[in-house]
């Protein structure tokens, strides 16, 4: 048999296999539409306007309730702010101070907080998980850093579930404190909608839609998830490069190589 | 092939004490290999050279990693946001998993299909099927490390399949985990797993490389090398052979690696490990997915069904008993395939099962990546019963009755009759 007949043999079984694997995926959960993100692709770079845009909806809606324990006010520079810009991002949260002279963290019950600088974590919204299930029905909202990764559907996921509220079909069982969301697994979820119009007041003059709040919130989320990815794509594009051209001489050098053998 | 001399004062000194660089260049430049070779002989040394990318990514890994279940999931994030390059390590290490699989499965199939388990090779062939197995530890070992749900879900899942050893199993799983559930101790001592269990490969690569010198290479053909006109040096001809394959994988590797570094990894493993969530479905590394496949093909009744075994085996030992068997009977291989013909290309029958053995394979790990229910599992049945009844039944009686096609008359009048076949329309 030669490597032709084998090749193709492969290929017929795998495309085989990959029609079967598609057809089983179809059903179960709706489906998360495909949108355009600027960062999709190998050629694909963070809109950094957008990404301002995200940390905004994230800052002023989602924080309420989310952490996102991977990022610290510091990171804020690779997407667009200044160093005095993140100064007073980070001096605007109040950050546990720690344990004063005395050895106390807290004064009359209270948390001894102090000003954010660009070292800090983001700020939690809740000190332990516990608080975070208290303050929300016994569900917990889910650390945020990771979250385009640790889906399958990544950000086109995000971005569905923020816009995904709908009234329950008619006769529609719902459980207590829960609501329908047609892309959320078990399609009811723990979580209020987040957005409605106009929740935040963008500092571009951006209308802020609901539907513009979520797909800005989602890029901002595939950043922390991956903030290396420019960095990334842009090493691979050279190293690829590199890599075609240093593997056609070597096959040259190869076939000379081999000239002489019979 | 004469022992060269040595020029350096310094090389002659050691090399009189150590033969080191005779050995070296017995092994490495002098090396007589057949000369037909096809391209699915550059998958050995590929794999050395993921092992070497492996342990060397590693090391750099261990150097931020910290192996506590309240800061490796943490540990791993740094390692990607703030350490130098940490990301391109981590995704190299990564990645470099799931190839160091890939090529290791085509070599294996190379194998089967040319023959090369045969005597001479059987020692070889052996030497193999551990390195198999100590890559596939490494690599679940590994795989815990991250310490997120699949991690942690898939370290309680495969530990707990020791617990079917007759009398001392549970005893054997609390030992295993250094506690009752998967916890800290279970994440130490897989760490330390982790960096020891590579080395032993390594060690096991030596002696695979040693028998293979020592037997010589197969080649396509199958037949035995006759004399010095059917081979040529390893280097250069193989030397460059091999680093223009190593271009074509680094290709592949790297456009992963840097272009969709977690298209073949699990989403759920970038939600830190919660031994009181369990996911949606516990699935595998894709490498993995064939034999997770075999553990969960075995069906509850199995002993009804055959009525034939004096003992009460339930399902889940079964299912062990086959995983563990799928491997290990490839050790058998060379007594089980009785035909003196290795080559696949002379074997007409034989070849129609090769592929008809390795779709069975594939099928396996299509089955392994789906709930185990429904016709998914009657699939994964019968790709299971396929699997051994090849091994066990198919091949010895194939190669009993096989009438298998003439050989040509040695590697060189074979190469020299294709040449004259290539060159004739071409005048
Ligand atoms: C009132 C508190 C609250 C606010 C505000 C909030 N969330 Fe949530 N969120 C939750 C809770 C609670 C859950 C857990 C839902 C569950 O378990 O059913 C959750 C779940 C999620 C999930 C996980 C879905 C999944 O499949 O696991 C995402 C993503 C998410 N929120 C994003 C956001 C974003 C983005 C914002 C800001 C626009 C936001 N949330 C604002 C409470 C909140
Ligand atoms: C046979 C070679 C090896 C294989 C197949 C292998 C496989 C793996 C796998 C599959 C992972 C999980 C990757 C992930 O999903 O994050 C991993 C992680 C890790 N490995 Fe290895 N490994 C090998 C050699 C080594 C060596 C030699 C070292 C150390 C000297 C090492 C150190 C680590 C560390 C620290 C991690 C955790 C960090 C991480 O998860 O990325 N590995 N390995």
């Amino acid at each position: 048999m030669n490597m032709k007949t084998m090749i193709t043999r492969l290929g017929t079984f795998l495309l085989i296999a990959s029609w079967c694997t598609a057809v089983q995926a179809a059903g179960g959960a709706t489906p998360p539409p495909k949108l355009d993100w600027s960062f999709k692709g190998p050629f694909g770079v963070f809109d950094r306007a957008q990404l301002k845009r995200g940390w905004q909806v994230y800052n002023e809606v989602c924080s309420g309730c989310h952490s996102i324990n991977q990022i610290y006010y510091r990171h804020l520079e690779q997407i667009g702010y200044s160093s005095e810009e993140v100064k007073k991002l980070a001096a605007e949260a109040e950050i546990p101070a720690g344990p004063n002279e005395d050895g106390e963290t807290h004064e009359d019950g209270e948390v001894i907080v102090r000003a954010g600088k660009p070292f800090d974590k983001i700020k939690m919204p809740f000190q332990n998980d516990a608080a975070a299930r208290a303050a929300n029905n016994g569900a917990l909202p889910p650390d945020l850093s990771l979250t385009t990764k640790a889906h399958p559907a990544g950000v086109d996921y995000i971005s569905a579930v923020l816009t995904g509220y709908k009234d329950p079909p008619s006769g529609y069982k719902m459980n207590e404190g829960m609501y329908y969301n047609a892309f959320y697994a078990g399609k009811q979820i723990a979580m209020p909608n987040p957005l409605s119009d106009d929740a935040v007041e963008y500092v571009d003059g951006t209308k802020a839609s609901a539907q513009q709040m979520a797909v800005d919130v989602s890029a901002f989320l595939a950043w922390a998830a991956e903030p290396e990815m420019e960095d990334r794509k842009r090493l691979g594009i050279k190293i690829i490069l590199f890599l075609i051209v240093l593997t056609s001489l070597l096959y040259a050098l190869k076939r000379r190589i081999w000239s002489d053998v019979h | 092939m004469t022992a060269p001399t040595w020029k350096n004062p310094l090389v002659k000194w050691v090399d009189t004490r150590l033969p080191i660089f005779t050995f070296m260049h017995h092994d490495l430049i002098d090396y007589p290999t057949p000369k037909n070779l096809n391209y699915m002989w550059n998958f050995g040394s590929l794999l050395g050279i993921i092992l070497v990318i492996m342990i060397a990514t590693g090391i750099f890994l261990s150097f931020n990693y910290t192996a506590h279940v309240d800061l490796a999931f943490d540990s791993v994030e740094r390692i990607m946001r703030d350490v130098n390059h940490g990301w391109l390590i981590r995704y190299l290490h990564m990645n470099g998993a799931s190839m160091f699989f890939l090529v290791v499965y085509i070599h294996i199939f190379r194998g089967l299909y040319y023959g090369s388990y045969k005597a001479p090779r059987e020692l070889l062939w052996i030497i193999g099927v551990a390195i198999l197995l100590v890559m596939m530890a490494t690599a679940f070992d590994g795989y815990v490390l991250p310490w997120g749900q699949m991690s942690f879900w898939g370290a309680t899942v495969i530990t707990n399949l020791f617990s079917v050893i007759p009398f001392v199993g549970d005893k054997i799983v609390i030992w295993l985990w250094g506690g009752f559930a998967v916890d800290n101790p279970t994440l130490n001592r897989f760490f330390s797993l982790h960096y020891l269990l590579p080395f032993v490969i390594f060690g096991l690569v030596f002696l695979h490389i040693w028998a293979l010198h020592t037997a010589k290479s197969n080649n396509p053909l199958g037949i035995d090398i006759k004399g010095d006109q059917d081979t040529i040096p390893f280097h250069p001809y193989y030397t460059i052979k091999d680093s223009f394959g190593f271009g074509v994988f680094l290709i592949i590797y790297l456009g992963i690696t840097l272009f969709t570094p977690n298209l073949l990894g699990h989403p759920d493993n970038y939600i830190r490990a919660n031994p009181l969530v369990t996911p949606a479905e516990i699935v595998p590394e894709w490498y993995f997915l064939p034999f997770y496949a075999i553990l969960r093909a075995v069906p509850d009744n199995f002993i009804d069904i055959f009525g034939l075994l004096p003992v009460i085996i339930d399902a889940k030992t079964s299912g062990v008993v086959l995983m563990f068997a799928s491997i290990l009977i490839l050790c058998l291989l060379p007594w089980l395939d009785r035909s003196k013909v290795r080559s696949a290309k002379f074997r007409p029958i034989y070849r129609q099962l090769f592929w008809i053995f390795l779709a069975d394979c594939l099928v396996l790990g299509w089955v392994g990546a789906k709930p185990a229910e429904g016709t998914m599992l009657i699939i994964g049945r019968v790709a299971t019963f396929w699997y051994f009844f090849h091994l066990l039944i198919l091949v010895p009686l194939v190669s009993k009755y096989e009438k298998t096609r003439d050989l040509p008359e040695s590697i060189n009048a074979s190469v020299l009759s294709k040449r004259t076949e290539i060159q004739v329309p071409a005048e």
